[in-house]
């Protein structure tokens, strides 16, 4: 952080990188199907974005600071399966009451993983490798103690439904609020000291704690808030889907993963920002969307999901190694 | 193996197992017994399909006065079940009920189970024919095929380009009703449909979702999807049902009245089908408990009573078929909760 310009110039730079991967590849399914950009296409992209969005801003928080969450698959689907069990026990719930509960759940969840990384100092990546196992058998508990194991759309209220499906001024709900959120922890992390504190903490931990900074403290509220993302998560996946069971959200995490990682925020911590990871998700979600337009046929698509993920890394690498050698050149320039 | 006489090899090892031998000769007038201890083991123990088969499974033994219960792994792999199907010879269960996850993994541990008097059925999904006496299939997968697409046919008016929303590529049971639907397309009263695709949204929520999406915009004037998987049925008719192709789109397919509920009424869906799973589970238990009752053993041919449902006869290879899918509509979507 010595010359904070030339950095914020390079993740701009990461930034500008998916965002041409993502024209390049909107062009390409467009030349192949004008539709895919019509009015309800482009709808649909940011709509199919939005939920992992959320998940990745989340994750690119703790990833930042030189830790993972494995688990955000299993809170979710305890979250959307809280919020149908909500409505299962009184369908009339106002909306918002909901919504709180499952971000509440979720930072509770959150809390559980950042208590066990912070004080018990296990690494994040084996906490929440066991508790993206716990979670999801509370779930699969909770679904048989309660003889619940599909919770559907006739179920739940309509004004619940249609915040998932629902626009305002054409753009959907969901991509609203991951906007929002967006916005808010963009502007947290680049202004507010803590903020910049998490990437103190991924850069060097033993550095960052000498310094004064509250390592604990602030990987544990990083972890309580991206719990709450996931809840928030949990439950927009409820209103989006209308179809709630026990395995709502199995897997999600490696997408999420893939998304951040994809956006550039460095996996072992340090660098890297929430614009980016979203444009990740955005850019995978696209990807998805495009391979059938594409006429990719449906063996390949994983495969080729797989190959955009490794591109995307050797692309980051080698622009991490050039901005390396860039920073090294400057400082010998200085010391000259 | 028993059904087909002829092969030797098969016949051998069914009375070399049979050291309890009394359990392979079949006699028809046998009480059904007492008390009969039965398991059902679904592919995965929290799979709500699975849970409502085996519910009706239940229900079936406590009518006959056994005890049944559910037990299986989280985790539908293929060898997960082994150890289950292991624990459960050693209780000396009197019959196991199965779905089986993969036909051969579980197939030495059946047979073990076989060769201990234990009576083995497997439903919904088949283990190795050898590795089981009976075989419940849900519903006749030449029959599910080509009635999903009389389904489509009738509500476009029997013309118009349709697409099929499949679970994975390589998935057993819709690749073989895809087939079948081929079949009956070439038929001459169909001949003004044309499949024009297949598209895989893998049983998970968000693809099938993408999928459906995917087709909708790249074929505009489709007519209609079938989705013979309940996952993707559900994830479809959500996105239909809050966009524009509304009412424009048939959709159709397999899915469970309860999670299809809101889109039939919300006219998003005019009608599809499944077979019902809690007769498929309660079917089960009866062919368990006669099997274990020494009334039948497995044999083509053979016939007996599954209370509510009335009497069945084994087809080839043990295998005994549930009956018809049911269609749903606004009807009779009420008279169905599962």
């Amino acid at each position: 952080m010595i010359k904070p310009s030339s950095r914020e110039s390079a993740f701009a730079g990461r930034e500008l990188g998916i965002v041409v991967a993502l024209v390049a590849v909107v062009v390409a399914a467009t030349i192949a199907r004008p539709s895919f950009l019509s009015g309800q296409g482009i709808h649909d992209l940011f709509l199919n974005a939005s939920i992992i969005g959320l998940l990745a801003i989340g994750q690119a928080l703790l990833v930042i600071t030189r830790n993972i969450d494995l688990s955000v698959g299993s809170v979710m689907g305890l979250t959307a399966y809280l919020s149908g069990q909500l409505f299962l026990v009184d369908k009339d719930l106002p909306v918002i009451v909901v919504v709180l509960a499952g971000i509440g759940l979720g930072a509770v969840c959150g809390a559980i993983n950042g208590a066990l990384v912070a004080i018990a100092k296990v690494p994040a990546l084996v906490v929440t490798l066991g508790t993206l196992y716990v979670f999801r058998g509370i779930d699969y508990a909770w679904a048989s103690a309660t003889d619940t194991t599909q919770i559907n759309a006739y179920q739940m209220p309509q004004g619940f439904l249609d915040l998932g499906s629902g626009s305002l001024l054409g753009i959907p709900n969901l991509t609203l609020i991951t906007l929002v959120v967006l916005g808010l922890t963009a502007y947290a992390l680049h202004n507010f000291r803590a903020g910049r504190e998490l990437y103190a903490i991924g850069s060097n931990p033993d550095a960052a704690r000498l310094a004064g900074i509250p390592t604990g403290r602030r990987v544990f509220s990083a972890f309580v808030i991206s719990g709450g993302l996931v809840g928030l998560g949990g439950v927009m996946h409820a209103a989006y889907f209308g179809t709630i069971n026990a395995s709502v959200g199995t897997g999600r995490e490696l997408a999420v993963v893939a998304a951040v990682v994809v956006g550039g925020v460095a996996i072992f911590g340090g660098s890297g920002t929430v614009l980016g990871a979203v444009l990740g998700a955005l850019l995978l979600t696209t990807i998805t969307s495009a391979l059938p337009i594409l006429g990719v046929p449906a063996f390949w698509q994983r495969a080729v999901d797989g190959a955009a993920l490794l591109v995307a890394i050797s692309l980051d690498r080698a622009f991490m190694v050039r901005l390396a050698e860039r920073l090294r050149a400057e400082r010998a320039v200085r010391r000259a | 193996m028993a059904s087909c006489g002829g092969t030797t090899k098969g016949s051998e090892e069914a009375q070399g197992d049979g050291g309890g031998g009394t359990a392979r000769e079949a006699d028809p007038n046998a009480e059904i017994k007492e008390g009969l201890q039965i398991a059902f083991l679904p592919k995965e123990i929290d799979n709500p399909y699975e849970v409502l088969v085996d519910e009706g499974g239940i229900d079936a033994v406590e009518e006959l006065k056994g005890e049944g219960k559910e037990v299986g792994p989280s985790d539908a792999s293929a060898s997960s079940q082994v150890s289950y199907i292991n624990t459960l010879i050693q209780q000396r269960q009197d019959a196991i009920v199965i779905a089986a996850n993969d036909p051969n993994a579980v197939a030495p541990a059946l047979k073990d189970a076989m060769s201990k008097g234990i009576a083995v059925v497997t439903y919904d999904s088949d283990a190795a024919p050898d590795a089981r006496q009976i075989f419940v299939n849900q519903a006749d997968s030449e029959e599910i095929g080509r009635s999903q697409v009389k389904l489509m046919s009738d509500q476009i008016g029997g013309e118009g380009k349709i697409a099929i929303l499949s679970a994975t590529p390589n998935a057993t049971n819709q690749n073989t009703w895809i087939k079948f639907m081929k079949d009956e397309l070439t038929k001459p009263e169909y001949s003004k449909i044309e499949l024009v695709k297949i598209a895989y949204g893998d049983d998970d929520d968000q693809k099938s979702f993408q999928e459906a999406q995917g087709l909708l915009q790249s074929i505009p004037d489709l007519k209609g999807i079938i989705s013979p998987t309940t996952v993707g049925i559900s994830a479809a008719a959500r996105y239909i049902s809050s966009s524009p192709y509304k009412g424009k789109v048939k959709l159709t397919g397999l899915g469970t009245p309860n999670q299809m509920r809101q889109f039939v009424k919300d006219g998003t869906v005019t009608e599809f089908a499944l077979w019902n799973p809690i007769e498929l589970g309660y079917l089960a238990g009866y062919a368990a408990a006669s099997l274990a009752s020494g009334k039948i053993s497995g044999k083509e041919g053979e016939k007996f009573e599954a209370g509510k449902l009335g009497e069945y006869e084994i087809g080839k290879d043990g295998e005994i078929i549930l009956g018809p899918p049911t269609n749903f509509n606004a009807d009779n979507i009420d008279d169905f909760d599962f």
